[in-house]
């Protein structure tokens, strides 16, 4: 899917990253656990995730993960913003829950890593 | 070229700054993209070790031309069985760890997953040492 496709399924406000939003994706990894999205090798996935602080950033950029869909009716701060915007990440947000945003993302063909 | 960071009890707010940079620095020498996540990420997961269940330390880094060491030394309360923490799933996280994102149990492995050398030192009432040896070719 592309990043824009997955923001319309999800219903999702973009945040940062709008000038990517012609990227096609395939993957698609979901977690509250920063650790477990550490353990994820070379992919970079679409990561969900309900975790809205500043550790979401900070562990998505160790681990070379830049586009991040925060669900849950998770809001970014200012300073997240700003931080995944320097990192040249793409995140938005959605109202859904984490299981609808997953079966939506399934439905439009997205893959999982495992 | 040795660098040096130092980390505090219970500091989210900046924890991952000295990973951070030490990436930058990593990208800057040119090391290969892929050597430089597996240090970051096994730096990162240290780092947080040291601020999420100890009392702050010491990041210790030396980079040469063909490899990386870090040490990261805390001030305690040491690990009582390291054979168990290095278990995938294994954790003592409290509930303010787990608000941050942290306490699933699978920091020590996948630190063991990405350096090419590890060595975990720990005594209880002491503290713990955590060194790591990345090799860039
Ligand atoms: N520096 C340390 N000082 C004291 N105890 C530690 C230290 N590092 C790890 N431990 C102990 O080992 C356990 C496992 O550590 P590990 O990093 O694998 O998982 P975690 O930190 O609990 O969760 P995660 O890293 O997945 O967020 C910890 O829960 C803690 O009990
Ligand atoms: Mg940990």
């Amino acid at each position: 899917m592309t990043l824009k496709e997955i923001a319309e399924v999800l219903e999702a406000k973009v945040l940062c990253g709008h000038d990517r939003l012609n990227e096609e994706h395939e993957s698609a990894f979901a977690s509250d656990l920063m650790s477990d999205v550490l353990t994820l090798g070379d992919y970079n996935p679409v990561i969900l995730t309900g975790l809205c602080n500043m550790q979401t950033i900070r562990t998505c950029e160790m681990g070379n993960l830049d586009i991040i869909v925060l669900v849950r009716r998770k809001k970014a701060s200012e300073e997240m913003i700003e931080e995944a915007e320097d990192e040249g990440m793409v995140v938005m947000e959605s109202d859904f829950s984490m299981f609808k945003a997953c079966g939506l993302l399934y439905q439009g063909g997205m893959q999982p890593i495992f | 070229m040795h660098l040096e960071y130092q980390v505090f009890e219970a500091d989210f707010v900046n924890a991952g700054a000295a990973s951070s940079a030490i990436k930058k620095t990593l990208k800057q020498l040119n090391v290969n993209p892929q050597i430089v996540k597996r240090v970051v990420v096994a730096l990162y997961e240290a780092e947080v070790n040291a601020i999420a269940h100890a009392y702050g330390g010491m990041i210790y880094a030396d980079i040469d031309a063909d490899k990386i060491i870090v040490k990261v030394v805390d001030k305690g309360p040491g690990i009582p069985d390291i054979e168990w923490a290095m278990q995938e799933g294994n954790s003592t996280a409290s509930p303010e760890v787990r608000n941050m994102g942290f306490g699933a149990g699978m920091g020590l492995p996948n630190i063991r997953k990405n350096v090419d050398r590890l060595d975990v030192q720990s005594t209880v009432g002491v503290g713990t040492s955590v060194e790591m040896e990345v090799r860039f070719v």
